[in-house]
C-alpha cells in the first residue's frame, strides 16, 4: 500500500475532524465506531478521496465499516483506483 | 393491550437511564406573564417565588408589552381565534399578507412567507429549494432545527468548522461541481452568543457562486444599528439569499416564523415546503401581535439601544467579577463553568438568591463546556441587573470560581 496515501488520509482526518490538537490518531484508530467521524461527516471524506485520487466510490461501498480506519480507507481507495 | 408491561418497562428503564445520567429535564412552573420578574413554583408544590429572569429569549422585552397584548386582543376580536386551515386552502387572511410585507420591508429582502414556527421554516426550506444535485454546507454549531431540516433534504450535506472561513472555502472548492451550493449558518449562535462573519461569508459565496442561508432567530429586532439582524451588523443587507427567523424571541415571544429572501426561493417554499403545506396557518391573534411589534420597532431603536446598554453592563459586571465568559457582544452571555454538576449547583443556588438562570451541559453543549447561559433583555431595568450580578458574585464566591481560569476551574471540579 502507498505509505504516502496513508499519511495524506491521516492528515486529512486529523485536520478535518479533530477539534482538540492534543488528540492523536494512528492508521488503525477507529474513526466511525470510535465516534471521531459521524455518518454525516463521511460525505466530505468520501468526496475528498474521490477528488484527490480521481476515483468514484459507489455509495454501496462507502460503508461505515469500510471507512472505519485509515488503513481500511486506503484499501478501499486502491480497490477503485485501478478501475 | 398493545402497550404491554414489557414495552412499558423498556420506556421506564430508558427514562431512568436519562435520570441516572443527570440529564432529565424538569419544567419549572411560572404563574405570571413572561417578564424581567416572574413568579415561579419550583419545585412542584413549593410556594411561589418572585425571581429575576435572566434566561428568556425575551430580548426586546415585548413578550408582555401592553400594546402588543392590546393588539392581540383586537386581532382576536376582529379576525377570530383560529383559521382551521393551512395557508393555501382557506388560511390566509389580509393580516397574514400584511405581516409578510412588513417583514420583507424590515429585513430588506424581496419576499417573505410565514410558517407556524422557525423550526417549521427550517424543516421545510431546504427540501423546497434544493435537489439531490445540490450541496448544503453548514457551520458545525448550527441550531438543531437547521440540522433537522438538512436531514429531511435530499441534497448532499457537508460541514465546516465553526466560523472557520478557510475551512468553508475548502468545502466550497471541494463541492465546486455541484449544481447549487448553499452555505448555512446561524446569525447569532444560540449557545455561545457569537456571530457568523457574514461579510466574509458573502464574499466567499460570491467568489464560488454559492447561496447563503442565515437563521437570524437570535438576532432579528436587535442586532445591527436598527435591529434588522446580523446582515445589518455586517453590512450585507440585500446580499443574504435566505433569512429564516422566529417571532418567538425578540419579535414578541409568542410563536411563528418565516422564510424571507429571494423572491423565487420564497415562492418555492409556498409551492413545496411541507410545514407550509401541511401545518395550520399562524393564528390571527399572533399575527396581530407581531404586526404591533413591527410598529414598535420599525422606526424606533429605543428598545434595541437599551438592550445594547444592558448587555454592555452585564458583560462588564460579570467580567470584572472574575467569571469566565464566552467572547461576544450579543445579549447571549454564557458564564462558563465547564462541569455539568457545577452548572446545576450554581443554577440552583442562583434560584435561592432570586435569579432564574439555567445550567446547560452535554449534549446541549459540547462535553466539558457546561455553562449558565444568561440572556439580557430590554425589559431588564438596572436594578434587576445589579441584583442579579450580586447574586452571581455571591454564588461565585461560594464555589471559589471568581478570578479562576478555565484550567483552574476544571482542575477543581473536573469537566
Amino acid at each position: 500500500m502507498d505509505a504516502n496515501m496513508k499519511d495524506i488520509v491521516l492528515k486529512y482526518v486529523i485536520d478535518e475532524y479533530l477539534e482538540d490538537d492534543s488528540e492523536t490518531l494512528t492508521y488503525d484508530s477507529p474513526l466511525i465506531s470510535g465516534g471521531i467521524v459521524d455518518s454525516f461527516s463521511m460525505v466530505s471524506l468520501k468526496r475528498f478521496l474521490e477528488n484527490k485520487y480521481s476515483i468514484s466510490i459507489p455509495d454501496a461501498d462507502a460503508t461505515p465499516e469500510a471507512f472505519d480506519t485509515v488503513n481500511k480507507i486506503c484499501v478501499l481507495v486502491e480497490k477503485f483506483a485501478g478501475k | 393491550m398493545a402497550y404491554s408491561d414489557d414495552i412499558r418497562k423498556m420506556y421506564k428503564d430508558t427514562l431512568q437511564g436519562i435520570m441516572d445520567a443527570g440529564l432529565f429535564k424538569q419544567e419549572r412552573f411560572i404563574h405570571s406573564p413572561q417578564a424581567a420578574e416572574i413568579d415561579v413554583e419550583f419545585p412542584i408544590g413549593a410556594p411561589l417565588k418572585r425571581v429575576i429572569n435572566i434566561c428568556a429569549n425575551n430580548y426586546l422585552g415585548l413578550s408582555s408589552h401592553p400594546e402588543v397584548v392590546k393588539a392581540a386582543h383586537e386581532g382576536l376580536d376582529s379576525r377570530g381565534y383560529g383559521m382551521s386551515s393551512v395557508r393555501f386552502i382557506c388560511g390566509c387572511q389580509d393580516i397574514h399578507k400584511e405581516l409578510e410585507a412588513r417583514l420583507t420591508e424590515f429585513l430588506g429582502t424581496e419576499d417573505t412567507v410565514l410558517f407556524p414556527s422557525c423550526m417549521d421554516a427550517n424543516a421545510g426550506v431546504f427540501e423546497a429549494i434544493l435537489t439531490k444535485d445540490d450541496v448544503m454546507i453548514s457551520d458545525r454549531l448550527v441550531h438543531a432545527s437547521l440540522i433537522d431540516g438538512i436531514r429531511l433534504a435530499s441534497a448532499l450535506h457537508d460541514t465546516y468548522k465553526h466560523n472557520d472561513m478557510e475551512h468553508l472555502e475548502q468545502k466550497l472548492q471541494l463541492h465546486a461541481d455541484k449544481r447549487q451550493k448553499l452555505v448555512i449558518c446561524d446569525g447569532v449562535f444560540s449557545m455561545d452568543g457569537d456571530t457568523a462573519k457574514l461579510d466574509e461569508m458573502v464574499a466567499l459565496c460570491e467568489k464560488y457562486n454559492a447561496m447563503i442561508l442565515v437563521d437570524d432567530s437570535h438576532s432579528s429586532g436587535f442586532i445591527g444599528k436598527t435591529g434588522r439582524g446580523t446582515h445589518e451588523k455586517y453590512g450585507v443587507m440585500g446580499k443574504i439569499d435566505v433569512i429564516t427567523t422566529t417571532f418567538g424571541k425578540g419579535l414578541g415571544g409568542a410563536s411563528g416564523g418565516c422564510v424571507s429572501g429571494r423572491r423565487e426561493l420564497v415562492e418555492m417554499c409556498r409551492q413545496k415546503a411541507r410545514p407550509y403545506l401541511f401545518s395550520n396557518t399562524m393564528a390571527p391573534v399572533i399575527v396581530a401581535g407581531v404586526l404591533k411589534v413591527m410598529d414598535l420597532i420599525m422606526h424606533n431603536t429605543e428598545r434595541r439601544d437599551k438592550l445594547e446598554r444592558n448587555t454592555e453592563f452585564w458583560r462588564k459586571g460579570l467580567t470584572e467579577a472574575g467569571f469566565v465568559l464566552k467572547d461576544g457582544d450579543t445579549p447571549i452571555v454564557p458564564v462558563m463553568l465547564f462541569n455539568a454538576k457545577l452548572s446545576q449547583d450554581v443554577s440552583r443556588d442562583l434560584f435561592h438568591e432570586g435569579v432564574y438562570a439555567i445550567g446547560f451541559f452535554f449534549p446541549v453543549v459540547p462535553q466539558g463546556a457546561a455553562r449558565i447561559r444568561t440572556q439580557v433583555s430590554a425589559g431588564h431595568e438596572m436594578h434587576h441587573l445589579e441584583k442579579a450580578l450580586d447574586a452571581f458574585i455571591k454564588v461565585g464566591k461560594k464555589y471559589e470560581i471568581l478570578g479562576k481560569t478555565k484550567a483552574e476551574i476544571i482542575e477543581r471540579y473536573g469537566n
